[in-house]
């Protein structure tokens, strides 16, 4: 993707120059309307979109407000006929499905000083489909009330959520509904191995009070106080403080950076607007606008942290804890809907089995922490085993014969539903029997 | 259900003489353009969308192998059987709310009977997102009723918890369907048929149980079909409450899962398609062989009483009563729209008028776009309500029942399906400017119009059930020709029901999201609830929106108040 045609050359470097000059410099060629369809909220598209129209004099940015299913479907309905120029989102997945469809055209910035990678996780599509123009970190968001109330210590790590103090207080939103926990899944299963990995997803899951719908469900309940424990992406606390919630927020000391994306839209009507307002995004000018309170996000150019308030978290100088590992990106795609529906059947669908026998060992175990007793101890473990156990392999998720039967196409495996009613059987029985060894342990106990 | 309606209203001539025209050119043409409108917008849009359902995946022939996994599935029938339960309870629940405030308000002298009636169609107005917050700021678990609770008496009330919460909430949500089309019945009754009975001797609550509610079962299986029917294929509520075994949220959490082409999905909205035909069938058996018909008009139905002080006082307890737990969830609006901060309290930690001056300097357009789109959507749907209750009741046609049939099945269609149908179909379609009709604002109050069709169709068809055709055929003997006869005799005498429909469709269509997100293309085409969408993604917006459901409550109250004293003036100048 080199300047093969002239004007893309012209337009990139017009683009750099009326970003640095704020707006002084009217960029060639870029004018008319520039259409973008967003789930970003109005606090993130207005500052945006005033800064570049500033910039660039005579265009207008159309923003188009869909939640990322509606927005996905609505660039691959319209395709005969596409009106949109940009997608600008956060699900990583979204973008994935629009590669795949062909949906989205390739273009590689020539933005200076924007690393490859935040910790393990590359910044952009590698064929340079989507571009990430910044990072939010997953954490922890507490109701500050709610825990007075309840008499719960703040939590800090991920391991604290699975402790039984904190039962029936978390709120989550499924993988299959947030490209953002599906993300945070995956560092945990490719950081800790499958098996142990999904131990500690279902070890805090038991201790869920819903898993919600939508990404917004989550800060949605924490504000309200509806449920004490959110696990949010940072900018959802941050934006919640700002709007003078009684909420805190904190990094776990590792946790999941999920990049915030862009894409050109294929067949967009205003290409040259599309990539000036991608350029826009990277500029030092575009990157400092993160900076604000109501965006608060992390940008990509590490030099932008200068400007920061002090106390902004950095993921490039370590206030936020990244795990030091490659995320494999290969891995991850082709497991990505099998992990989604493990997750729906084996805690989504179970969760009462889940909660009930998460209850019943954390009650042995309080009682444990006061008069220790081995053979009880011997039964909690099985008990936690049978809870832990998994229907199918790290191999098995990612070969034809499973993860076949989630591309909606003709497959060697069996049918997306006939796999999802065996596993959600699976976990039923073992979460029945977790529950009668934990009963077992507690006449142990005595 | 009692003989003795039937046999009152015997004087009027049986269901099988009505049906002696033929199909006269005007009705085939009617007949035509019903058809068209609801193959172009609700057949070919749903079916290029759920087609899917009975494809094979490899050679994409049919395959009827995504319905046997949807039966061999224990999850799927445990949704299905959770969510004829809840239905099925949701109508005890509604009736319960709904009757007491219809009898009192028809059939007493009642102060304030029309502003009864206008305030217990709010609760149908439940704007997404900001009611839900709403709901749970009053009465979740850590809402103001449990947290009051939790003071003083330790306990906590899981109202919004479960199969009974989702019970506990539509029944809020949807007894107004039954309170208006019940009420329309009960003014449409023959007074004479109560008197009649009262010089036999009966009275009090036998009066009311073998004549009077007998009488005005139009519409009450009107109302109570569309709630079960409404209920069966809601997701919004048990989403709220996190209720996922259930058929409804089982399709749209499938539909919606980025990237993925399950069947499974399709399935089930077909089942919730056929299902809500097949539950309408039934309650028109419930119907069938009955004579509803009156041939008295004008004289304002059933005598009103004047209640005994006592009485009156008890009545009035229980209609304020009813109300306050109905309108609750406003209540919490209202205070979501000027507060401040509300967070693990029962009450705002302050008060502000700032999320109005915001929701006035932002988004007025979306107060205009709503007015002209819902009122469009309401006038279609009383259009072509009227021409299908017409349809059905009146002419010989074959088909005629279908026509009603298919357009009840609109209230199945999730409106995902339903707005990724209209880009399918009509996306590829461009107008004389060269911008594509899906981009055209009209688009979006088609979608309203067949999403509300149904409440509109239900109410005209109640309203026509309960005119006498002798009506018609006496005019017809003095020479009416038959258009005529149905601009001055028909249409006059349906005014109340056609009112009604009206309102529930231009009331509902007010506040829809789901097939609304998917259609709009500019702000300035979008209607308030997709503001409010906008304004609810932030922490701060959520003010905000909440400021815009009570502007929209507002609107649909005043126009609800506006239509109801406009029919009650109505009915007045033809007596």
């Amino acid at each position: 993707m080199r300047f093969t045609q002239p004007v893309l050359g012209r337009r990139a470097l017009a683009a750099a120059a009326a970003a640095s000059l704020s707006g002084a410099a009217r960029a060639q060629g870029v004018s008319g309307k520039v259409t973008v369809v967003t789930s970003f909220s109005n606090d993130v598209t207005a500052p945006f979109k005033r800064a570049f129209e500033a910039a660039h004099p005579g265009t207008t940015l159309e923003v188009q407000s869909r939640n990322t299913t509606a927005g996905v479907r609505f660039v691959q309905e319209t395709r005969s006929n596409n009106a949109v120029d940009l997608f600008w989102a956060s699900a990583p997945d979204a973008f994935e499905v629009l590669k795949k469809a062909g949906l989205l055209e390739a273009y590689r910035p020539q933005t200076q000083g924007i690393p490859d990678t935040i910790g393990p996780y590359a910044i952009n599509d590698p064929e340079g489909f989507v571009t990430g123009f910044a990072a939010s970190g997953y954490g922890i968001m507490w109701n500050e009330r709610y825990m007075r109330a309840n008499r719960l210590p703040e939590p800090k790590e991920w391991a604290d959520l699975a402790k039984p103090a904190y039962h029936d207080h978390i709120i989550i939103t499924a993988p299959s509904r947030s490209g953002t926990t599906h993300l945070t899944v995956e560092t945990i299963l490719q950081g800790e191995g499958w098996e142990k990995g999904w131990a500690t997803i279902k070890g805090f899951s038991g201790n869920l009070r819903q898993i919600t719908e939508r990404s917004f469900g989550v800060p949605d309940a924490v504000n309200s106080g509806q449920v004490g424990i959110g696990i949010v992406i940072d900018f959802f606390a941050f934006s919640a403080q700002g709007a003078g919630f009684p909420v805190k927020f904190a990094y776990p000391s590792v946790t999941t950076v999920v990049p915030a994306n862009i894409a050109v839209v294929k067949n967009a009507p205003n290409t040259a607007g599309a990539r000036a307002f991608i350029d826009f995004l990277l500029s030092v000018q575009g990157q400092e606008i993160l900076l604000e309170p109501t965006i608060r996000r992390l940008p990509v150019n590490p030099a932008v942290y200068a400007k920061a308030p002090p106390g902004y978290p950095n993921p490039f100088n370590g206030t936020i804890g990244l795990p030091n590992f490659r995320f494999d990106l290969g891995v991850s795609e082709r497991r990505y809907a099998v992990v989604d529906a493990l997750y729906d059947q084996l805690v989504g669908t179970n969760l009462e089995g889940l909660k009930r026998a998460t209850k019943a060992i954390g009650d042995v175990e309080t009682r444990l922490a006061r008069r220790d007793n081995p053979q009880a101890r011997a039964l909690l473990e099985e008990a936690r085993a049978l809870i832990a156990a998994m229907p199918v392999t790290a191999d098995e998720a990612a070969s034809d014969a499973v993860a076949g039967s989630f591309s909606g196409r003709g497959g060697p495996g069996p049918r997306q539903a006939e796999l999802e009613q065996r596993w959600a059987g699976f976990a039923r029985d073992k979460y029945t029997a977790a529950a009668a060894k934990a009963a077992d342990a507690a006449k142990a106990a005595g | 259900m009692s003989l003795a309606a039937t046999e009152a209203t015997a004087a009027t001539p049986p269901a099988a003489r009505l049906r002696r025209w033929a199909a006269r050119p005007g009705e085939a043409v009617a007949f035509g353009l019903v058809a068209v409108f609801l193959i172009a917008f609700l057949v070919v849009p749903v079916l290029t969308v759920i087609t899917v359902a009975f494809q094979d995946r490899a050679t994409g022939g049919f395959t009827l192998a995504h319905v046997g996994d949807f039966l061999s599935n224990d999850l799927f029938m445990r949704s299905f059987w959770n969510s004829l339960y809840v239905s099925l309870m949701s109508v005890v629940v509604a009736s319960l709310i709904a009757l007491p405030l219809a009898y009192f308000t028809t059939r007493f002298e009642f102060r304030g009977a029309v502003l009864v009636q206008t305030l217990g169609v709010l609760p149908l107005i439940m704007p997404p997102f900001a009611g839900a917050v709403a709901m749970g700021l009053l009465f979740g678990r850590s809402g103001s009723l449990n947290l009051l609770l939790g003071d003083y008496f330790d306990i906590n009330i899981p109202f919004m918890e479960g199969l009974n919460g989702v019970i506990f909430v539509q029944s809020i949500h949807y007894f107004p369907f039954i309170l208006l089309n019940l009420s329309t019945s009960l003014r449409n009754i023959d007074r004479s048929m109560e008197e009649a009975a009262q010089n036999l001797g009966s009275h009090g609550f036998r009066l009311f149980r073998r004549i009077v509610l007998p009488l005005a079962m139009p519409g009450y299986v009107a109302g109570a079909s569309l709630v079960f029917i409404k209920v069966f294929d809601d997701l919004a509520t048990p989403l709220l409450l996190n209720v996922r075994e259930m058929l409804a949220p089982q399709a749209y959490l499938r539909i919606t899962s980025v990237g993925l082409e399950d069947p499974i999905g399709y399935v089930i909205s077909v089942v919730l398609i056929l299902f809500s035909v097949l539950s309408l069938w039934v309650s028109s058996l419930a119907l069938r062989g009955r004579d509803y018909a009156t041939v008295q008009r004008g004289g304002g139905g059933l005598a009103r009483r004047r209640l005994p002080r006592g009485q009156a006082l008890a009545a009035y307890a229980l209609i304020l009563t009813i109300l306050a737990l109905v309108l609750a969830p406003h209540l919490g609006l209202f205070l979501l729209s000027i507060a401040t901060i509300w967070s693990f309290a029962p009450l705002p930690d302050g008060y502000t008028l700032a999320h109005y001056t915001r929701v006035f300097a932002e988004s007025s357009q979306y107060i205009t776009n709503t007015l002209v789109y819902a009122g469009l959507a309401g006038l279609i749907d009383v259009v072509i309500g009227t021409a299908i209750a017409y349809l059905v009741l009146r002419t010989r046609m074959v088909g005629a029942r279908w026509l009603d049939y298919l357009a009840m099945s609109a209230l199945a269609v999730p409106g995902l399906v339903l707005g990724i149908g209209y880009l399918r179909t009509y996306f590829g379609v461009t107008l004389p400017d060269g911008t594509s009709l899906a981009a055209f604002w009209g688009i979006i109050v088609l979608a309203l119009a067949v999403r509300r069709l149904p409440y509109a169709l239900r109410a005209c068809t109640a309203a026509l059930q309960q005119i006498s055709s002798s009506l018609e055929e006496a005019a017809e003997n003095l020479g009416a020709r038959r258009l005529r006869v149905v601009r001055r005799i028909v249409l006059p005498l349906m005014a109340g029901g056609i009112a009604a429909g009206f309102v529930t469709s231009f009331a509902t269509a007010a506040v829809e999201l789901s097939a609304t997100l998917m259609l709009v293309q500019s702000n300035a085409d979008a209607p308030l609830a997709y503001g409010l969408y906008v304004f609810m993604q932030s922490p701060a917006g959520r003010g905000a929106g909440a400021a815009l459901g009570i502007i929209a409550v507002v609107i649909v109250g005043l126009s609800t108040l506006v239509s109801h004293l406009v029919t009650a003036r109505g009915g007045k100048e033809s007596a």
